[in-house]
C-alpha cells in the first residue's frame, strides 16, 4: 500500500503532475462507466425507456410515464445506489489508509455490523424509520467504532489486531441481531434479514434526500482532509516531522469514515465488501501509491449500482439484495488479496 | 500455518490432570442437572426425578421433562462435545490459537449446505441434514486450507483466521440470500440458523450420536500425533511422522464433529475456540488431555449457556448460539490482545 518510492507531498515535480493527470483520467473513465450504468438503471425495467427518453426526463422534458417511472421508481433507487457506493468507497479508502492495512475496511472490522445491529434494533423494537433511523444508525456506528478502537489500541491502531478485534466485535453485534431475528414475528424477521443482507428494494425517498446532503458534505470533508491522509500513509513519525498532529488527524478522518459508513448502512443496510474492494481497485487503477479518494468513490458507486442491477435482472423472477451480489463478488477478491500476501 | 519450533512446555503432573478431570465431570453433571431442572415452568427436583423414574405417572411434567428438557440436554451434550473437540483438534492441526469451526468458516459451510439441501432438494429432518452438513463443512475447510496453502510464503495465524472469517462471511451471506427469498424456509430455520437447542427430540440426538462418538474416539487417538506435530512440520517429519496423514485425519475428524453439531443444533460460534484455551491452563500442552477435557467442559459450557438463555429472557428464552457468541467473542478479543498470537 505504502510504497517507499512515493514522492513526498508538496513535491511539485513532474512525476507528481503525471500522477495527478493519471488520477483525473481514471476518475473520468470510471465516471463514464457510472453514467452508462445510470442510464441503464433508469431505462431498463418493466417499462423500458430509451436513453433519449431518460435524458429528456432528466432535464425536465419527459412525458408523464417516464417522469413517474424515473422520478418515483427508478430514480431514487439509482441515486441511492450511487450515494451508498460512493460513501462506502471513500470510507474504505480512509480506514485502509489510516490503519495502513488493505483488509481493514469498515465492513470487515465490524463498524457496519454494529451500525446495522443498532438500525435493526430501532426498526424491530422501536418501529423507527426514515430520517430518525439515520440518527440511531449514526450513533450505533460511532459507539461501535470507539469500542473497536479502544479494544485494539496498543500504541496506536495499526496492523491486523484491529481487524481481528473487529471480527470479534462484529460477532457480538451479529448475536444481538440473531436475538432480534428470533424474538419477533416471521414478518419482522423477514424485514430484518432483508435489511441485513444489504438491500435497495425498499428505498425511502426522504431517506435518499437526507443521504444526498450527508454524502455531499462528508465526501467534501474527506476530500479536504485527503492531503493529510496522504501524509499519514508515510507513517506517524514522518507525518509529525511534516508538522501534522497524527492522532488528531486520524480521529477526524476515522470519524468522517464512520459517519459515511453509517449513512450508507441507514439507507441500504450493510452492503458487503464494497468498502473493502473499491479503494484497492481505485489504487490499482491510479497507481503510484496514491490515496485516490475520488476514484474510490466512483469505483464504489459503479460496483454498488452494477451489483444492484445484476441482482434485479440477472435471475428472472428473483430480485437478489444488492449485498448478496457484492458479497459473492467481494469474497473471492478478498481471498485473492490474502493469498497474494502483502 | 508457519511452523513454530518451540521447546515443548513441561507436561502437567498426573495428580492435577486427574483432579481436572474429576472437576470437569462434576461441572458437566451440574450443567446437565440444571438443564433438566430450569425452565419457564419451575418443577421441583423430586417431581423431575419421579417423572424420569416413572414415565407415565406425571402427564404434563413428564411431557416437559422427558419430551423437552431431557432431549435438549442430550443434544447439547453431543453438540457441545463435538464443537469443543473440533476446536481442540483444529488448533492442534493448524498450530493456530485462533482456529475454531466458526472462525475458520466450517460451521458456515455446513449451515449453507443444509439450507441449500432444504431449499433445493427438499430434505427434512436431522438425518437428512447430516450428509449435507458434512459436505458443506468439508468444502469450506478445503477452501480455507487451499487459500492458506497457495498464499505466498504460507499464511500466518492471523492470515488463516482472516481467510476463515472471509469464507464464513461470504457463505453466511449466501445463506441469508436463500432465506430472504423464501419466507416459509425462514420461518422453519430462523431458530436453527442462530444456533438453538430448543425443541430438539431424542431422534435428533440418536442421529448424530454415532458420528460424534466416532469423531471423539479418533480425536483422542490423534492426540499423540498432534503432540509431535506441535514441534513443527520438519521436526515431526524427522521423527517419522506422516504429517500430511495427520493433517488429513484431523481435517476429517473436524468435519465429522462440526458437521454433526451444525446438523443437530445449527451453527454455534466460539465454543470450539474458548474451551480448549480454558482447559489448556489445567491440562498443559498434552493434546490427549486437552481433547479429553474439552469433550467434558465444552458441553458443560453449552448447556450452561442454554440454561442462562432460559433464565435471562424468562419466560421466553435466548437461543444458545446468541449466548455463546456474547460469551465467546470477548474470549476471542482477549486472545487477540494477548501475546499468544504472533504477528500482531
Amino acid at each position: 500500500m505504502t510504497r517507499p518510492t512515493q514522492p513526498a507531498p508538496g513535491t511539485h515535480g513532474r512525476p507528481h503532475v503525471a500522477a495527478v493527470r493519471r488520477e483525473l483520467g481514471v476518475l473520468a473513465a470510471v465516471v463514464g462507466v457510472l453514467v452508462v450504468l445510470v442510464l441503464v438503471g433508469l431505462g431498463v425495467g418493466e417499462i423500458p425507456l430509451s436513453p433519449l427518453q431518460v435524458a429528456a426526463a432528466l432535464v425536465g422534458h419527459g412525458d408523464t410515464v417516464s417522469d413517474f417511472v424515473i422520478g418515483q421508481l427508478r430514480g431514487p433507487r439509482v441515486l441511492a445506489a450511487v450515494l451508498v457506493g460512493a460513501s462506502l468507497g471513500v470510507a474504505g479508502a480512509i480506514v485502509q489508509s489510516v490503519v495502513r492495512n488493505p483488509i481493514a475496511s469498515p465492513d470487515v472490522i465490524g463498524v457496519t455490523a454494529g451500525a446495522s445491529a443498532a438500525g435493526l434494533g430501532a426498526i424491530v423494537l422501536l418501529g423507527v424509520s426514515g430520517v430518525a433511523l439515520f440518527g440511531v444508525v449514526l450513533i450505533g456506528g460511532v459507539v461501535v467504532a470507539v469500542l473497536i478502537a479502544a479494544l485494539a489500541w496498543r500504541r496506536g491502531i495499526t496492523g491486523n489486531r484491529v481487524v481481528l478485534v473487529g471480527i470479534g466485535v462484529s460477532a457480538m453485534a451479529l448475536s444481538a441481531v440473531g436475538w432480534l431475528l428470533t424474538s419477533g414475528s416471521v414478518q419482522q424477521a423477514g424485514t430484518a434479514l432483508l435489511w441485513l443482507s444489504g438491500s435497495l428494494n425498499a428505498v425511502d425517498r426522504s431517506v435518499v434526500g437526507a443521504l444526498l446532503i450527508g454524502t455531499v458534505v462528508l465526501v467534501g470533508a474527506a476530500l479536504v482532509q485527503a492531503p493529510r491522509l496522504t501524509v499519514l500513509t508515510l507513517g506517524d513519525d514522518v507525518a509529525a516531522s511534516l508538522g501534522l498532529r497524527p492522532d488528531r488527524a486520524k480521529v477526524l478522518l476515522l470519524l468522517t469514515a464512520v459517519l459515511l459508513t453509517a449513512g450508507a448502512v441507514a439507507t441500504a443496510g450493510p452492503v458487503a465488501f464494497v468498502a473493502l474492494t473499491a479503494a484497492p481497485t481505485a489504487r490499482r487503477l491510479v497507481g503510484a501509491g496514491r490515496v485516490a479518494l475520488g476514484p474510490a468513490a466512483a469505483v464504489g458507486a459503479v460496483v454498488t449500482l452494477g451489483a444492484d442491477l445484476l441482482g434485479q435482472f440477472a435471475l428472472p423472477g428473483v430480485t437478489l439484495p444488492v449485498g448478496v451480489v457484492t458479497g459473492a463478488v467481494g469474497a473471492p477478491y478478498l481471498l485473492w488479496l490474502l493469498a497474494r500476501g502483502r | 500455518m508457519r511452523s513454530r519450533p518451540v521447546a515443548p512446555p513441561a507436561p502437567a503432573p498426573v495428580s492435577r490432570l486427574v483432579l481436572a478431570t474429576v472437576l470437569a465431570v462434576v461441572v458437566l453433571a451440574a450443567a446437565c442437572a440444571l438443564s433438566v431442572l430450569v425452565g419457564s415452568r419451575p418443577i421441583p427436583l423430586g417431581t423431575v426425578l419421579d417423572a424420569i423414574a416413572h414415565p407415565g405417572r406425571h402427564d404434563e411434567v413428564g411431557l416437559i421433562v422427558l419430551g423437552n428438557r431431557l432431549p435438549r440436554t442430550v443434544v447439547g451434550l453431543l453438540a457441545g462435545a463435538a464443537l469443543g473437540v473440533a476446536g481442540a483438534v483444529m488448533q492442534g492441526v493448524t498450530r493456530n490459537p485462533l482456529a475454531d469451526p466458526s472462525v475458520l468458516g466450517v460451521n458456515a459451510g455446513a449451515a449453507l449446505a443444509v439450507v441449500v439441501g432444504i431449499a433445493v432438494f427438499g430434505i427434512s429432518g436431522t438425518a437428512a441434514y447430516l450428509p449435507f452438513a458434512f459436505v458443506g463443512a468439508a468444502l469450506a475447510a478445503l477452501l480455507v486450507y487451499g487459500v492458506a496453502t497457495v498464499a505466498r510464503g504460507g499464511l500466518t495465524a492471523v492470515g488463516l483466521a482472516l481467510a476463515g472469517a472471509v469464507v464464513a462471511a461470504a457463505l453466511s451471506s449466501v445463506t441469508t440470500a436463500v432465506l430472504v427469498t423464501n419466507q416459509s424456509l425462514l420461518d422453519q430455520l430462523r431458530f436453527w440458523q442462530v444456533g438453538a437447542l430448543a425443541g430438539k427430540d431424542l431422534g435428533t440426538a440418536a442421529v448424530v450420536t454415532v458420528p460424534v462418538l466416532v469423531g471423539l474416539v479418533v480425536a483422542v487417538g490423534l492426540g499423540r500425533s498432534l503432540n509431535t506435530l506441535a514441534l513443527g512440520d520438519e521436526l515431526a517429519a524427522s521423527l517419522g511422522q506422516r504429517v500430511v496423514l495427520v493433517r488429513a485425519v484431523g481435517g476429517i475428524v473436524t468435519v465429522l464433529l462440526a458437521g454433526s453439531a451444525v446438523a443437530a443444533a445449527g451453527p454455534i460460534a466460539f465454543v470450539g475456540l474458548a474451551v480448549p484455551h480454558a482447559v489448556r491452563r489445567l491440562s498443559g500442552p498434552d493434546h490427549r488431555w486437552t481433547i479429553t477435557l474439552s469433550a467434558l467442559v465444552a458441553p458443560a459450557l453449552l448447556l450452561g449457556a442454554d440454561v442462562l438463555g432460559r433464565v435471562v429472557a424468562y419466560p421466553g428464552e435466548l437461543q444458545v448460539g446468541i449466548v455463546t457468541a456474547l460469551v465467546g467473542a470477548p474470549v476471542f478479543i482477549a486472545l487477540v490482545r494477548s501475546r499468544a498470537v504472533r504477528g500482531l
